[in-house]
């Protein structure tokens, strides 16, 4: 197990490495740079901002130094917030996608187990129906619609009400949080619904349950500790991932709902050829989506003891 | 092969009873997971206030990003200078009529090369030390310093020496302005510079507290407490990303007449449908509308406010050398098939855009009124015909039989789309002429412009400071914003006249001759001059929205009670209503 581990993690950094070169070059390749500005600047002025955040050096020797900085943690210093560090606003604005990923993957999961469980039970009858319209229609339409609808939901609740229940958009309190992570959360709780429905299906089908019954187990007990247990693991599998993709995809709902959240930083980034913010968010989130798989892998171990890791 | 036996199996009442278990554990595990968040989330508390709150004296507004750059020396976007122009005060600054009234600076006296300041002795930095001559010297040199690499340092360049310290050849100690005492600052000119009085209360301009600078070590403007305050408010609370917080300054000479307590602009979203919903839940004040918002705006009937937000919309030539667009009947005839009151009536759609006639916009001053009724702008009529013959003896002259597709360079915004694709139409249907057009984001755009990838391309000047200067120096040989590499010597001498002449008439007259140039050389063709539409909670006062500096400025605004009439709650631009049909 302990080699397992070890093996992962140095497959992780090589991961996280090709990440960072393939980004740095991309990057590079892009034409435009973050120096460029709506007023255009004297040759002099431009040469003075170039040695200023070392663009003036060759691409590879610039490459080398930053693998170096990297190496000892400093992303360096944002070129569109000119007076932060990489490192702040990655610590600053994570811990609220973290904060609001965490939430939406817990609605996400519980309703997806609940609800998948439910329509497999009352199979091809009206409750699976409904549902399962309702999950084609979480995962065909985007996140961004949702986030419009959901807000717009909130004005119009509040307008009723005469009185604000939930806040239209911000961050601070947990009722600030609702809302958005309801809206993230459904494109992956949909998803689950399913997952989970196949797979309860699958598994009644198993002879292990055949023979619990056979051996007169209470179908309580059955359902529970053999059905439900079993059928479970296949959304523990893909929740790591789901984990990542929603902590760092939550760039839509985070505008919408004025969230100072990291994936906002992300894509801004992106747009304003933000070099810096670029590389450091771009080895943040893949590092991270990394680590989630590992740790994925390490937790089905317990969950299911068959699965002996190595 | 027991599928049949399991399908019952499964719908068993007792595993319903299950079932109904596992629900119940479920709402358990979800309400357990709320309180966990509950207690994770309690590290900040922003309360939900209202728009506008008579009883503290606070507005509430969205910004639309994190104001990037709160070193007034570095600075160079709108967000920033919004925040800038209500925590910082220069030698100038604008009233509620945009007039200059004197600010750091009680009185002065401008001569052809000379200025001298007498500084007013009631105003202090926000720790209460007085604002000396130094102040303003420091961050003057700060600017010009090579190493600071400021994007605007060119506005400085008036000041004696100032270009030669920007560009390396003098050091920044041999900017040629000297404190006589603390309370004076004399200050030698390169050249007359006429408009010289307008600058000073643009951002570059304003003073820095040389100790506290130092004393940030690099970290200056960085955070709140990271910056020496001198307007008539104070950031209060700055939390990145999600809140800027202003408050009024006790400290500021003129504080008696600030009628708000606190600015809040608690909620920072680019979404323009979000800070309509913000605006509709009545938790902002204020917010822009779009073409397609808009709509919902008319259903709820809220008053619609309007104003020129001062900005020039253009399609401008590539006259480097194998370039196209250097020919003249190319561009006269793309200039005849040019009409920009069908981009703005039926293309935009949003009220307040003008129709371009003039690189001058309407609201600028010239010798006694405004620049474009006393020299009004020379026009063209669309004339397809007249059109057809100059692109044939275009062709002629550059030897073609046919005429290649042109690059039109232009950004992936909605509207820019909306337009470049009208212009492609338009320049195929009225003339038979291909059009290629180039979409790129903001860097990639701007990175194609100076290099000079592109025969035309969409762009726009919004104004630094109130002179037609501001737009009339543009397409001077020498000046880099001058994306195509126009030269024109005649050009280049009507701006050096208007540039360095004290007589506003000659002055006047020179821009006018450039004017004419632009449009008898076909060197530019000007779509629009931007309109800004917006809603406003009608309990707030006093908001001066304006073509030249802070804008919105909220800083002689003031909340009414509620139930009181109300008609205006915005002064607009003067020239804005006023003008409305001189672009036509």
């Amino acid at each position: 197990m302990g080699r397992y581990i070890l093996r992962r993690l140095v497959q992780g950094v090589i991961t996280v490495w090709f990440i960072a070169t393939a980004t740095f070059f991309a990057m590079h390749n892009v034409p435009g740079d973050p120096l460029q500005s709506d007023k255009a600047v004297s040759a002099e002025i431009r040469a003075n901002l170039e040695a200023r955040y070392g663009l003036d050096k060759p691409l590879m020797e610039q490459y080398f130094i930053y693998l170096a900085n990297m190496a000892q943690g400093d992303f360096g210093i944002s070129f569109t917030q000119q007076n932060r560090e990489v490192n702040d606003i990655i610590a600053e604005h994570f811990r609220i996608s973290a904060a609001l990923g965490i939430l939406a993957i817990a609605f996400a999961a519980l309703g997806g187990i609940l609800w998948g469980a439910l329509t497999a039970l009352y199979r091809n009858r009206l409750p699976d129906i409904v549902i399962m319209l309702l999950v084609i229609l979480g995962i065909s339409v985007p996140g961004f619609v949702f986030a419009g609808l959901g807000q717009l939901g909130v004005v119009n609740l509040n307008a009723a009400l005469g009185f604000t229940l939930f806040p239209v958009g911000g961050w601070g309190t947990v009722s600030h949080m609702i809302v958005p992570a309801l809206v993230l959360g459904l494109g992956t709780m949909a998803f689950l619904t399913r997952l989970m429905r196949s797979s309860m299906l699958e598994i009644a089908n198993a002879d292990f349950l055949r023979t619990a019954r056979a051996k007169g187990l209470p179908a309580n007990r059955i359902f529970r500790k053999h059905q439900l247990r079993n059928a479970i693991l296949p959304v523990v599998t893909v929740l790591g991932p789901s984990i990542a993709a929603i902590t760092t995809g939550g760039f839509v709902v985070e505008l919408v709902f004025a969230i100072p959240g990291l994936g906002r930083y992300f894509v801004q980034a992106v747009q304003q050829s933000d070099y810096t913010v670029i590389m450091g968010t771009t080895v943040f989130y893949g590092a991270f989506l990394v680590f989630m798989v590992i740790v994925v892998d390490i937790i089905y171990g317990f969950v299911d003891p068959r699965v002996r890791l190595e | 092969m027991a599928e049949g036996a399991v399908q019952a199996g499964s719908r068993a009442p007792l595993d319903r009873g299950a079932l109904l278990q596992l629900l119940g554990l479920g709402l358990a595990g979800v309400v357990g997971l709320g309180a966990l968040l509950a207690v994770l989330a309690l590290w900040t508390g922003s309360g939900a206030a209202d728009g506008v709150d008579a009883a503290t004296g606070t507005v509430t507004l969205a910004l639309s990003e994190e104001p990037p750059q709160l070193d007034a020396t570095r600075t160079t976007d709108q967000v920033s200078g919004r925040i800038l122009g209500h925590v910082m005060e220069g030698l100038l600054r604008y009233d509620a009529r945009n007039r200059l009234v004197p600010g750091v600076a009680e009185s002065w006296e401008i001569g052809e090369t000379s200025a001298s300041f007498r500084l007013r002795a009631d105003a202090v930095w926000s720790n209460g030390e007085p604002i000396t001559a130094h102040d303003f010297i420091f961050a003057w040199r700060k600017a010009l310093d090579p190493a600071n690499a400021s994007q605007y340092a060119f506005i400085l360049y008036p000041l004696k020496n100032g270009e030669a310290i920007n560009r390396g050849q003098l050091p920044p100690s041999a900017l040629a302005a000297r404190a006589d005492g603390d309370r004076t600052l004399v200050v030698e000119l390169e050249r007359p510079v006429p408009y010289f009085a307008k600058l000073l209360a643009f951002p570059t301009y304003f003073p820095i507290n040389e100790t506290f600078y130092r004393s940030r070590e690099g970290r200056y403007a960085a955070d709140a407490e990271d910056l020496l305050y001198n307007g008539p408010f104070t950031i209060a609370r700055w939390v990145h990303g999600a809140s800027v917080r202003l408050e009024k300054n006790q400290r500021y000479w003129n504080a008696d007449a600030i009628r708000l307590n606190a600015i809040d602009y608690a909620y920072i979203t680019s979404d323009a449908n979000a800070s309509l919903n913000f605006y509709k839940d009545g938790k902002i004040a204020m917010t822009g509308l779009n073409s397609e918002n808009l709509r919902d705006a008319l259903q709820n009937r809220w008053n619609i406010r309007r104003f020129t937000d001062g900005s020039v919309f253009f399609m401008e030539f590539n006259y480097r050398e194998g370039r196209l667009t250097r020919n003249w009947h190319l561009r006269r005839a793309m200039q005849l098939v040019n009409d920009p009151a069908e981009l703005v009536y039926k293309v935009i759609k949003v009220p307040g855009n003008l129709p371009g006639a003039s690189l001058f916009p309407v609201w600028l001053k010239g010798v006694r009124g405004y620049f474009r009724q006393e020299y009004p702008a020379p026009t063209t009529r669309v004339n397809e015909a007249e059109a057809r013959r100059h692109l044939q003896l275009a062709k002629e002259q550059l030897g073609l039989t046919e005429m290649p597709p042109l690059v039109m360079l232009t950004g992936d915004s909605d509207s820019a789309n909306k337009q470049s694709e009208y212009y492609q139409n338009v320049f195929k249907r009225r003339l038979g002429l291909d059009i290629k057009i180039d979409r790129q984001i903001f860097k990639q755009r701007l990175a194609k412009m100076t290099s000079g990838e592109f025969d035309i391309v969409m762009a726009g000047w919004g104004p630094d400071y109130d002179d037609p200067m501001t737009f009339g120096d543009l397409f001077a040989s020498w000046n880099e914003n001058n994306r195509g590499r126009y030269a024109n010597a005649e050009l280049d001498a009507a701006v050096d006249t208007a540039r360095s002449s004290m007589d506003p008439k000659v002055r006047m007259d020179a821009m006018a001759e450039v004017q004419r140039i632009l449009h008898e050389d076909a060197v530019v063709l000007v779509n629009y001059e931007r309109g800004s539409v917006y809603v406003a909670n009608p309990q707030l006062k006093g908001v001066v929205r304006r073509a030249v500096g802070t804008d919105p400025d909220f800083t002689h605004a003031w909340i009414e009670a509620p139930g009181q009439p109300s008609d205006l709650a915005a002064t607009e631009h003067p020239s804005a209503e006023a003008e409305g049909h001189a672009g036509g």
